[in-house]
């Protein structure tokens, strides 16, 4: 998860008969995931964090909560089952074990048991329903294609990779000032993105028009290939959301990070693309003169990007632009480039599986490992542990036979260690807080109700 | 009765009463049938008004006022006790009329909420918080301290949203923001710690959100209790006085100006399915998909929709008429045998059909040849002398004046159909050739890449036409006689087989122009509408 990790020694295939013992080619199977689901998932962690205190320790805890939770499976040869529910943590782990699933996607907490649900289905009052369900968002950079130039699709790099960062900063700042919530996990989704899990009790009992509001809240992307300008900011000032967006995360990181390293305006192409966005058209060419000019002028190529970007705000912000338009097209550009682009569909429906953290990617081998949100400028992708080398480091300790603490002993204990100590545990102190105080008022409420 | 007042204040100069009902319990008086029958004519005449002037695009202030002048005009009583009694009793004689169709419930129910908005408006703000409390919305005010503290966020909200924080007197209230998904969505409101700060004026929508729940779901329990007890029961009284109420000139209104490319595609769909030629169909369809057509499908499409647009104007009159008949009629059969009324609707009925309904038949058969006319040819003034039908009014007798209030109405709503339309196809860009095309022109022109205009009997592939042929509904043996006549180029005659195909009768003027297409489909449709239609005919129809 952090550089230090990265000097454990990952993929030296050297021809050394100690290290040859241990040295684990890259691969993705069903017998790597055996091993991993034997010895490093952490299962007990997940059933705590989905139970939401209801272990069965308190009298008035629901013994049926877990067990109405849906989870699907994704087995070797894309096999999918879905509806898979169970009882207890042990029920879970040797379910998981058994199967090996290829991808664990956790779903909604349902009325009912998900494997009953056919019984319930015919009674035709639709009690086959919902009720629960975590706030979750998908941030894919593939969103982004249009306007990273570094790397397209499913590749990844520490060039665009901080797109991921600041719309992790600009969501979750929201969530926690803007929706007051709290508990709230951030997970690398092991290839090129991220989700995010909002597991307060206010946001698991949200209703599919409440999660579609939230999302609309976040929208300002919207276009199609049709339209040059996706992003349209109308109004003399923005909303302060996006004021505080804008200064503190976006601005920054446009000017001082992906101008610069995407080269947004080193060359023709690239600023036509930002030229288009401007709706004025004798303020767009008087710009385009301009650098088409200075195309043979001598500067140091990281100066040319910042350089333009200088000329392009004092033209639209000065005062000769009367139209409000013109002036807001600065804001307009930073928002189209870096602002956050979620997966609408994701976040709006109760009944949407979304793959568990802690399971891993089949292109890319590596473990879908929780971000510290407060630490996100730190997150490096290309060095997030992999299968395999989760593996190796496991055959490298492999003397110690102490098998409670094995995941400790590979890269992935201190991501288990954040897990636990920075998202369950005060999760699970409000869940208990939670459950105890309402037991105490309904045993309140019948005291009262029994006196005269 | 539940009518909510507010608290009298004393204090100032005039007595502050809300009359703002919320129409929750029918009321337990007794109705005279007139006033069944005038209170709720009244009360569409607002509604009605509300939604001209909603098609029309009027703004906030304009609607403000509208709504006001048209409730002064149609509802007000000086006594505060009959405006009220008017107002509940209009409104539940309209529930049962508006119950019946789904579409007839979203206009009933879309015009009754702006109009509880705009009166929730009008107000005073006791009177409004009296009524949130009313609909139980647990709300708090903002105190004064945190106002303070978040009066900037407030006001940056508001400036982005193009409006000012109104200082003094600016109510907040702060409501978990679970409970304002709109606002939320549309970030219209500042929200912080889980709560949104609601401006008061926003505060209208969660009351108005009540209120339309409320309604949509008292209009759907009406309606079972009509169809099922009320509506056999009152088979004498009610029912046909209702079953008229509802039929009258309140279907879609296409009488705003509607330029080329502007229309609302969806109105038309069902139209369009039926009663389209295949090469407009298919241009049709390729716009509802694309969201575009290049020139040469614009100019072919849109200006056949222009007329069509026209036309469909002239055929909801057409059933205007007949349903106006309809309703005299229906009087007719109420009132026989009262004294001296029976004369009277015979004088109405005369009056009508000799000044009103040979207008209609004649306005048909302009558009008939408007179809095929240049705009310069078009009749400058409208067929209907509006005054009219105002003068049979003056001559009515005393007292039951209420049968010519409606072809008053009647003749006020077709006079300014009329007016509109036509004028929105004269001042529809007055360029060259902007005649609808005729087949000979359509088969003539070349689409290129990406067009889809021209003749489909001619351009289509073999394979598409079949498909497409079938796709209208036109049967396999009647598809090969088609591919028969587009193999020997006959193109227009094979439009006509296809046209005969999915009617179900024959043509024997043949096809020449689309719009002929559509007049001659929509003829067989209305005739075959009319004969499982409910209201009978009278007297024979002016049908062109």
């Amino acid at each position: 998860m952090t550089r230090e990790e990265a000097e454990n020694g990952i993929d030296d295939m050297v021809i050394d008969g100690a290290q040859q013992a241990n040295a684990v080619p890259d691969r993705f199977d069903a017998n790597y995931l055996r091993i991993y689901y034997g010895k490093l998932f952490p299962h007990a962690d997940m059933f705590k964090w989905l139970s939401y205190g209801h272990d069965g320790k308190h009298p008035a805890c629901d013994k049926s909560y877990f067990g109405r939770r849906e989870f699907s499976f994704t087995l070797e040869n894309d096999i999918y089952i879905r509806f898979q529910s169970f009882n207890s943590a042990i029920e879970l782990e040797n379910s998981i074990k058994e199967k090996c699933p290829f991808k664990i996607d956790i779903g909604p907490v349902y009325s009912v048991d998900p494997a009953k649900r056919h019984a319930y289905a015919q009674s035709g009052d639709n009690v086959f329903t919902p009720v629960e369900r975590e706030l979750v968002f998908d941030i894919d950079i593939t969103d982004y294609d249009d306007v990273r130039y570094c790397c397209t699709g499913a590749d990844v790099c520490l060039q665009c990779w901080p797109l991921m960062t600041i719309a992790i900063k600009v969501i979750d700042t929201a969530l926690r000032d803007d929706f007051g919530f709290n508990h709230i996990l951030w997970v690398y989704s092991g290839r090129r993105g991220v989700h995010c899990w909002v597991c307060d009790g206010k946001a698991r009992r949200l209703t599919n028009e409440q999660r579609a509001a939230i999302a609309d809240y976040f929208r300002v992307y919207k276009g199609n290939e049709n339209s040059h300008k996706k992003i349209s900011l109308p109004g003399p000032v923005l909303h302060p959301f996006l004021a505080r967006s804008y200064t503190e995360v976006l601005k920054g990181f446009f000017e001082a990070k992906m101008l610069p390293n995407q080269n947004l305006l080193s060359s023709e192409e690239r600023y036509e693309k930002i030229l288009e966005m401007i709706p004025d058209a004798s303020v767009a060419s008087e710009l385009r003169g301009r650098w088409q000019e200075n195309k043979r002028a001598s500067m140091s190529k990281d100066d040319i990007n910042l350089v333009r970007w200088d000329q392009l705000k004092s033209v639209l912000q000065s005062g000769k632009q009367k139209t409000q338009g013109i002036r807001r097209c600065v804001e307009e550009i930073v928002f189209s480039f870096t602002y956050p682009r979620l997966d609408m569909e994701v976040s709006k429906h109760m009944n949407h599986l979304l793959k568990a953290p802690f399971c891993v990617h089949p292109k890319t081998g590596r473990v879908c490992v929780p971000i510290d949100p407060n630490n996100c400028d730190e997150f490096d992708p290309t060095i997030v542990p992999t299968l395999s080398q989760l593996l190796e480091e496991l055959n490298r300790e492999g003397l110690r036979q102490d098998a409670d603490n094995e995941g400790d002993r590979t890269s992935l204990g201190e991501s288990v260690k954040f897990f636990r100590t920075t998202f369950l545990q005060p999760l699970l102190k409000s869940c208990k807080e939670g459950i105890e105080s309402s037991y105490n008022a309904k045993l309140q409420q019948s005291k009262n109700a029994l006196s005269w | 009765m539940e009518v909510v007042q507010s608290n009298r204040k004393s204090s100032s100069s005039k007595v502050i009463v809300s009359t703002l009902p919320l129409y929750r319990s029918a009321p337990p008086l007794e109705v005279r049938l007139e006033d069944f029958e005038l209170f709720a004519m009244d009360r569409l005449r607002v509604l009605k008004g509300i939604s001209d002037g909603l098609g029309r695009g009027k703004k906030p202030e304009e609607m403000e006022k509208l709504i006001a002048n048209l409730w002064k005009e149609n509802m007000r009583h000086p006594q505060a006790n009959e405006e009220a009694n008017k107002d509940v009793i209009s409104h539940f004689v309209l529930r049962l009329v508006y119950c019946r169709t789904e579409e007839l419930r979203k206009w009933f129910l879309s015009m009754e909420i702006t109009l509880f908005r705009y009166r929730f408006r009008l107000e005073s703000s006791e009177a409004q918080r009296a009524l949130m409390s009313e609909f139980k919305l647990p709300y708090k005010a903002v105190s004064n301290a945190e106002f303070e503290c978040v009066k900037d966020k407030l006001g940056q909200v508001a400036r982005s949203m193009g409006q000012t924080l109104a200082a003094a007197d600016a109510i907040f209230y702060k409501v978990p923001f679970e409970e304002v998904p709109e606002l939320v969505a549309g970030r219209r409101v500042f929200i912080h710690k889980g709560y949104a700060y609601v401006a008061m004026n926003q505060v209208v929508s969660l009351v108005v959100t009540q209120f339309r729940s409320y309604l949509s779901k008292a209009l759907i329990l009406t309606n079972r209790k009509w169809t099922s007890t009320v509506r056999e029961q009152e088979m004498d009284r009610l029912t046909p006085i209702v079953e008229a109420l509802c039929t009258s000139y309140l279907g879609p209104d296409y009488s705003q100006a509607n330029k080329v490319g502007e229309i609302s595609l969806k109105d038309i769909d069902q139209i369009a399915k039926i009663s389209f030629p295949l090469c407009m169909r298919h241009l049709f369809e390729k716009v509802r998909e694309d969201h575009h057509l290049k020139h040469g499908g614009r100019m072919q499409l849109g200006l056949f929709l222009k007329v069509v647009l026209y036309l469909h104007d002239m055929i909801c009159l057409q059933h205007l008429v007949c349903v106006f008949e309809c309703i005299v009629e229906t009087r007719n059969q109420l009132m026989i045998g009262e004294e001296g009324v029976g004369l009277k609707l015979d004088d109405a009925l005369t009056f009508w059909k000799a000044e009103f309904a040979p207008k209609v038949s004649g306005l048909l058969q302009c558009a008939r040849e408007i179809a095929v006319a240049p705009p310069s040819e078009l009749p400058a003034t409208p067929a209907i002398a509006p005054n009219s039908a105002r003068d049979g009014r003056n001559s009515a007798r005393d007292g039951h004046n209420h049968d010519f209030n409606v072809l008053f109405l009647a003749a006020h709503a077709v006079e300014y159909w009329i007016i509109n339309t036509k004028l929105s196809l004269l001042i529809g860009e007055c360029r060259e050739d902007y005649t609808p095309y005729s087949c000979q022109k359509i088969i003539s022109s070349t689409p290129g890449v990406g067009d889809h205009h021209g003749c489909p009997y001619r351009h289509f592939s073999e394979e598409n036409l079949r498909a497409a042929l079938l796709r209208m509904g036109v049967s396999s043996r009647a598809v090969e006689d088609v591919m028969d006549k587009v193999r020997n180029r006959h193109y227009q005659l094979a439009c006509t087989l296809t046209f005969e195909a999915v009617h179900g009768s024959s043509c024997d003027a043949g096809i020449n122009h689309p719009n002929q297409y559509f007049i001659d489909s929509q003829r067989i449709v209305q005739s075959k509408v009319d004969d499982v239609n409910s209201f009978r005919i009278f007297g024979s129809t002016v049908w062109v």
